[in-house]
């Protein structure tokens, strides 16, 4: 079986996100970017799926411009076969990425599809539940541990929901999502770096793939959430109490 | 000051620490045992019982010319400075009291907080006049046993001094007030584009006044150099309450005898720094982060001599630890994880890059690596991949003080030694102690400085007798220094000969007693007690 993993090239975690004066997006330029830990967890799972035996390629899959190739690049040297690039300038929106995914599933046939629940830039946690509707394979999202089956061909998948845990129990092939508890992704060692570097990295246009990228959606303005104001220190439990009465009205 | 608190205690990784401290009045320093325990509403729950002996230092003696606080100068100080910022309160003088390693503590019964450097000039020429000894503090981080009283000195902080004065961009020339904490300057010019030239462990808590007056080192040394070169100017407040202004922002300034410098590393002991102007680096877009194994400490050195070569220009850091130092880190620390797992290799080594190419740095680092892995310098290695990565790979080398601490007593060395023979230090002390304390060895290896650190579940006369004074004897007899970065202290005031001559050390005498004639600033640190006198 193989699996394909979707990695997103996002900034970084850790970076401070400032806002484009012209309010038409947020500043990319100079900003470090990584891949999306949501990404990273699913590419380890894959990895750990492989490793277990129970697949035999994971092919790694990022959509944008020509820079997602780095990004690409760290998941070879943790570990993917090899890797698909689809070459898209301009906004992506996650019904677009569904279709692109769709058109790759034809052709790579996986029998695993897996993703990160979201990315942590636009957040839209949307792209895994979409292509499992294109595709018309079932889903387990926000998975945070699964178990396959080789034999029956099942995957189960357990989810984190209010309140406890949901299992899952799917046929193969599936779209699976990843949770944040999902695994502990590793780190890239310098021989797989090495090793990363003769993997080949294939390219694909939308057009070559027969999708049309377009979107239903227009981005009027992205502005900075607004700042929190200073607390103030009260001198005394009375005046707290006065304060969350006359001023806050909240007893 | 609260925030100064919070801050610090986030330091000590949250322990709710309750010390209690039962030592006779007479020899304050010397003989007292601490219960530190931990919540036990975390994860673990676990109690040391660390008894502590003093160190280094023979009995010190109180200088009687010294005059004892009394009620009307408490009164006085109020006027100065509001009733707030003197502080009486026992539970915040514990904790002021108390040096970071729990090593030392004095018993002082006064804290001011001057919000001004008039403040700060009003309080010094009151002491000075009444002969009431001070000790200046910053975030109280030192290591070396400078920041406490040792007996019943005032103790000065600056902390509410935490503006940034100005700052330009197109120099990058910093100014601000001693009191700011290294972090938030660090954030302030991260939002300007640009950096700090230091970088350490401390620096959620330490105070850039507390940073110059340490002259401290820490991570980037390698790269900016030290803040003997950083450091454009400097005001500082005298004993006398005289302030001397020499807060340049000039990069070139030849005019007369730079005295900016005594106050760069003087600990406290010449006058108190109220503001600092500092030469900022810009901020470069492309980090990288390597970890790696070596086989043995030859490795390490020809690495490093590689590293120079190779990477000269891209170069940020080279750290190194060895495998006792890991298994510390991985041991005390939460939420660390062996990044090369699962064999454990004998040496650790942090390789940094800054640069401002993100490809081309990333494609030099990593052909510099391969080779020297090709070569057998490295015997493995992994390099960050994104920011949270490289953060928990110095989180294990910034760790390891931090894991000490949780590990029990240390006995800790800060020694600038010839890299070539730097690691036969540790290994030599590891055979004269056998079985009965471990011994760790990391550090800046990029500045030739190892932190030799001796760990044991408690303070012990007879391991420190098989310590020193052979430490310092085998530094000073390769040609080395008992302080590279921490200072000397109380730990180590009296152990200043092994690196400097007496002819140097009796200039340092002559030039203390000139700037503060009573000796009322930071007494009985830095220099020796048999040298400074009092009449
Ligand atoms: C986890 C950890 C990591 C560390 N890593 C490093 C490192 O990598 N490199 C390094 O060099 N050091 C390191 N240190 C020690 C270092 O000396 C301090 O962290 C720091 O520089 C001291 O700043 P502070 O504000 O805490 O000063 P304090 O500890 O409060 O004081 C230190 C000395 O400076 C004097 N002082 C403080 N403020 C003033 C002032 N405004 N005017 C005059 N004198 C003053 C004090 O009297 C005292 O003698 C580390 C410490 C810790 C706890």
């Amino acid at each position: 079986m193989k699996i394909m993993v979707a990695v997103k090239r996002v900034i970084d975690y850790a970076v401070k996100i400032r806002v484009k004066p012209d309010k038409t997006g947020v500043e990319t330029q100079n900003v470090k970017m990584s891949m999306n830990p949501f990404c990273e967890i699913a590419l380890e799972e894959a990895l750990r799926i492989k490793e277990a035996g129970m697949a035999s390629e994971v092919v790694a899959v990022s959509m944008g411009p020509a820079q997602c190739v780095d990004t690409l690049r760290t998941g070879l040297a943790m570990g993917a076969d090899r890797a698909i690039h689809v070459d898209a300038t301009g906004p992506l929106y996650p019904l677009s990425v569904a279709k692109l995914f769709k058109a790759l599933v034809e052709l790579e046939k996986p029998g695993l599809l897996i993703l990160g629940k979201q990315a942590i830039d636009d957040d839209c946690n949307q792209t895994g539940q979409m292509v499992a509707g294109l595709l018309g394979w079932p889903q387990g999202t926000f998975a945070s541990k699964v178990v396959l089956d080789k034999e029956k061909q099942l995957a189960t998948v357990d989810r984190e929901v209010d309140g406890g845990l949901e299992t899952l129990c799917m046929d193969l092939p599936a779209v699976i999502t990843t949770d944040l508890r999902l695994n502990q992704p590793r780190y890239a060692t310098l021989p797989n770096i090495m090793k990363a570097k003769s993997k080949v990295i294939k390219k694909y246009t939308p057009q070559e793939l027969n999708v049309e990228i377009k979107s239903d959606l227009e981005v009027l303005q992205v502005t900075e959430p607004p700042k929190r104001k200073a607390g103030v220190i009260v001198s005394s439990v009375d005046e707290l109490i006065d304060k969350l009465k006359n001023e806050a009205h909240v007893i | 000051m609260q925030k100064w608190r919070a801050t610090r205690r986030l330091l000590l990784n949250s322990y709710s620490s309750k010390s209690r401290f039962d030592h006779p009045r007479s020899n304050p320093i010397s003989d007292h045992s601490t219960t530190i325990s931990r919540s036990s509403s975390g994860f673990e729950s676990w109690t040391s019982r660390i008894h502590y002996r003093h160190f280094a230092t023979a009995m010190i003696q109180r200088n009687p010319l010294f005059s004892t606080l009394n009620s009307d100068d408490i009164n006085y100080f109020k006027g100065i400075l509001g009733e707030k910022n003197v502080i009486e309160d026992e539970d915040t003088l514990l904790f002021a009291n108390t040096d970071w390693m729990r090593k030392y503590k004095g018993s002082s019964k006064l804290l001011l907080q001057p919000r001004t450097t008039q403040e700060v000039s009003e309080v010094l020429k009151y002491c000075n006049s009444r002969r009431l000894a001070v000790v200046p503090q910053g975030g109280n981080t030192g290591v070396v046993g400078g920041s406490v009283p040792v007996f019943d000195e005032v103790i000065i902080n600056v902390g509410s001094m935490k503006q940034v004065i100005s700052f330009d961009k197109v120099s990058g020339v910093l100014v601000c007030e001693a009191g700011c904490i290294l972090e938030n300057l660090v954030s302030f010019l991260d939002n300007q584009g640009f950096i700090m030239p230091l970088d350490l462990g401390a620096k959620g808590s330490c105070q850039i006044g507390g940073n110059v007056s340490t002259n401290a080192g820490g991570l980037r040394l390698v790269r900016y150099g030290s803040l003997h070169g950083t450091v454009l100017g400097i005001e500082a407040v005298l004993a006398n309450g005289d302030v001397l202004d020499m807060l340049g922002t000039l990069r070139k300034d030849n005019t007369g005898y730079d005295l900016k410098h005594l106050f760069i590393g003087s600990e406290g002991s010449l006058g108190i720094v109220t503001k600092v102007s500092i030469l900022t680096p810009p901020k470069l877009s492309s980090v990288n982060l390597a970890f790696l194994a070596c086989k043995d400490y030859s490795s390490c050195q020809k690495l490093l001599f590689e590293a120079k070569r190779r990477l000269g220009e891209i170069l940020s850091a080279f750290e190194f630890l060895d495998n006792e130092s890991l298994n510390l880190a991985l041991n005390h620390l939460e939420g660390v994880r062996n990044p090369l797992p699962p064999a454990m290799h004998n040496f650790y080594v942090l390789i940094e890059t800054t640069g401002s190419d993100e490809t081309y740095d990333k494609e030099k680092l990593e052909a510099f690596l391969l080779r020297s892995m090709e070569g057998g310098l490295i015997s493995d290695g992994v390099i960050a991949q994104d920011i949270n990565q490289a953060s928990s790979f110095w989180r294990i080398r910034e760790g390891v003080p931090e894991a000490l601490m949780k590990a029990g007593a240390v006995y800790k060395y800060d020694l600038s030694l010839p890299v070539e023979t730097m690691y036969n230090l540790v290994a030599e002390m590891r055979t004269k102690l056998g079985n009965s304390a471990k011994v760790i060895g990391f550090g800046h290896l990029g500045d030739g400085n190892l932190h030799l650190n001796i760990s044991t579940p408690q303070y012990d006369d007879a391991i420190l007798a098989q310590i020193e004074p052979f430490v310092y004897e085998w530094t000073s007899k390769h040609r080395g220094s008992i302080s590279a970065e921490h200072g000397l202290g109380l730990m180590k005031a009296n152990m200043i000969f092994y690196s400097k001559s007496r002819e140097t050390v009796q200039l340092m005498a002559s030039i203390k007693k000139l700037m503060d004639p009573n000796g009322i600033l930071n007494p009985y640190k830095v220099l020796p007690h048999s040298i400074v006198s009092y009449s």
